[in-house]
């Protein structure tokens, strides 16, 4: 561990009731990093995440964000101290416009009375202005979030995901059910945002992980089985064994 | 917002307002007392019925417990009306406290000496022990059908409590507020009747505008939210114990302010508020109008009722056929209540499937909102 780490995972296990979803893990998060994290079904990617946002409570180990401890956080909690995480399947409140999904991410401070009290503020209307922007919703601004098409609810989401300004994006599968053009414009998306953002971003569709041109993390039965770049990890044995498969000799 | 798919003219707006003043100020000399004094009670359940609609509505919390919070408002106010009252009876004190023996007033009826205190316990008290109850539940994440278990059996507790205190509330028997005295006017008299008509019109409509109020703008969505999916709420950062503790407060106190209302328009408040069926009504009343329009669940409130005496004038035992049937008919073919079907271009559908109106060929807001378009 050092001082420019965003984030520590040390040693966390997590048991359902016997079942090791995640065996003494460890993973460190530099600020400004993008990192992919892979691994076959079963590995434990979602749990990962879960334990990091506080889902789930590891029955042993240590999450250090920041230099604070994020176990036995409420969700909310830990949302607020900077962690946002984007669902696999997009998960956007479908009744309300693009515009009021916006609005409920971009809102600070999240309190009952700056809610009712308030009108939103100048500058998170700007910034709602060039989110919807940036992922080009801008002529969505009023229809139902329930209405877009699939690829279009990953990016709102992604949107509500950048403005909550999180110091860690953690985005879960971000092209399932994407065109191969919106894939490609995704992975340039996310790549803009590392370098300010730390951004983990977990898939197994090998074409946009490489593209992303960053530090993969290869998860096996809970547990990181091997790190590096692409290049690294597509030759180390290991991961050929569990994940990629023998090239036909 | 799903609300207000009609935008309605100001005009339109302006003249609905005028219409609406003008019957309520003319009500009680067209209508005969006794179908004023019903219509008065069943403004009065509308109020609660807003608080169900905010709640189950909006927060997707189901509640069937309101009758609580009801029975607590009318007690408050019952309980003022008793002992400012009580002058010539024994020791000053509400006359049933003779039939038990009680000659010292309970120390909790002292405060409603005062109307200034009765004033605010009659919304306060429902809120905090709503606020209380909710807090409770909603820390424990407690969601769903459970939460709905929950709030009945308190229903259930609230009820034995009740009916079991002779000595201190007259237990089953209620307390009755039709012949208590009020600003020197007997409560029950066609006067003060008519008062509390008027009275119970302004505040049903102050109710809906505070309710919207409260469900505009980033609240409301919030609510919406924690409806559609919590856990998103949660991870965005926001803590959905604390808005829906709000939220369950203030149907609380909508529901006391009912409840008390409902209290002098009947003349006497009971346990029998506190019975599972009525709390469930309140539900249907919603479920009806539209669950999510806020006016829905104040027109369901009403017709609902002022249907069920009428029906129960000409056939005293169907009553409960019709209601089931109703309930059915809106699960099954209106989920989103009449005001909802209404607003969802139910009735042009309808009128589509019988060939009555052409169908739309693309999208409705490009053909139907057609001149609207080209104007902008």
């Amino acid at each position: 561990m050092n001082n420019k780490d965003l984030l520590n995972l040390i040693d966390i296990t997590v048991s359902f009731e016997g079942f090791l979803a995640l065996n003494k893990l460890n993973l460190n998060l530099k600020k400004g990093e993008l990192r992919a994290v892979i691994g076959p079904n079963g590995a434990g990617k979602t749990t990962f995440l879960d334990v990091i946002t506080g889902k789930v409570k590891p029955t042993n180990g240590e999450v250090i964000f920041k230099g604070k401890s994020l176990v036995g956080r409420k969700e909310h909690k830990i949302a607020r101290l900077g962690v946002g995480r984007k669902f696999q399947s997009p998960r956007i409140f479908e009744n309300l416009t693009v515009k009021e999904n916006l609005e409920i991410s971009v809102t600070t401070p999240k309190s009952p009375l700056n809610l009712i009290n308030k009108s939103i503020k100048d500058e998170q209307l700007h910034e709602i202005d060039r989110l919807m922007k940036i992922v080009n919703l801008a002529q969505k601004v009023d229809s139902k979030a329930g209405s877009l098409s699939h690829g279009q609810k990953q990016w709102l989401e992604i949107a509500m995901l950048v403005g909550q300004k999180p110091d860690l994006m953690l985005v879960d599968e971000p092209v399932a059910g994407l065109t191969d053009e919106e894939t490609d414009l995704t992975a340039d998306l996310l790549k803009s945002l590392s370098g300010e953002n730390t951004v983990v971003v977990i898939d197994h569709d090998m074409e946009f992980i490489r593209r992303l041109d960053s530090n993969v993390s290869v998860l096996n039965q809970g547990t990181v089985l091997c790190e590096g770049t692409m290049e690294t990890i597509q030759k180390d044995k290991k991961v050929i064994d569990v994940y990629l498969g023998r090239p036909e000799d | 917002m799903s609300l207000n798919k009609i935008k309605f003219d100001k005009k339109i707006v302006l003249s609905f307002w005028i219409i609406l003043i003008a019957l309520i100020i003319a009500a009680p000399t067209i209508l005969p007392v006794f179908r004023l004094n019903l219509l008065g009670r069943y403004l009065s359940l509308s109020i609660v019925a807003l608080g169900v609609d905010l709640i189950w509505g909006y927060t997707g919390l189901l509640s069937l417990g309101q009758g609580i919070f009801f029975a607590l408002g009318g007690y408050c106010a019952a309980m003022y009306l008793q002992i400012t009252s009580s002058s010539e009876f024994p020791n000053n004190i509400p006359e049933f406290f003779a039939l038990y023996g009680v000659e010292k007033l309970p120390f909790f009826w002292e405060p409603f000496r005062s109307p200034f205190f009765t004033f605010f316990a009659i919304w306060i008290i429902p809120a905090l022990v709503a606020g209380l109850i909710g807090f409770l539940v909603f820390r424990n994440r407690i969601k769903g059908v459970y939460f709905s278990i929950l709030t009945q059996a308190s229903l259930l507790v609230f009820f034995n409590f009740f009916n079991g205190q002779q000595k201190l509330i007259n237990g089953t028997n209620g307390l009755k507020t039709d012949v208590t005295q009020l600003f020197g006017q007997m409560v029950g008299s066609e006067s003060m009747q008519r008062i509390f008509f008027w009275i119970t019109a302004i505040l049903v409509i102050a109710a809906w505008f505070f309710a919207k109020w409260v469900v505009k703008g980033r609240f409301g969505n919030i609510l919406i939210g924690i409806r559609d999916d919590e856990p998103r709420v949660r991870f965005t950062g926001y803590n959905p114990v604390i808005f829906k503790t709000i939220i369950f407060s203030i149907a609380g106190g909508l529901a006391g302010i009912s409840g008390a209302l409902y209290t002098v328009q009947s003349g006497i408040v009971s346990p029998q508020f506190m019975t599972v069926p009525f709390s469930i009504e309140m539900v249907i009343w919603v479920a009806v109008g539209g669950r999510g329009t806020l006016l829905g669940a104040i027109l369901g409130a009403v017709f609902i009722n002022y249907a069920k005496s009428l029906v129960s004038e000409a056939l005293p035992a169907s009553w409960m056929f019709i209601q089931g049937g109703l309930f059915i008919l809106v699960v099954t073919a209106l989920p989103e209540g009449v005001l909802g079907w209404i607003q969802g271009d139910g009735p042009r559908n309808l009128l589509q499937r019988f060939g009555l109106k052409r169908k739309i060929e693309t999208y409705p807001s490009l053909e139907v909102n057609n001149k609207e378009g080209n104007n902008e």
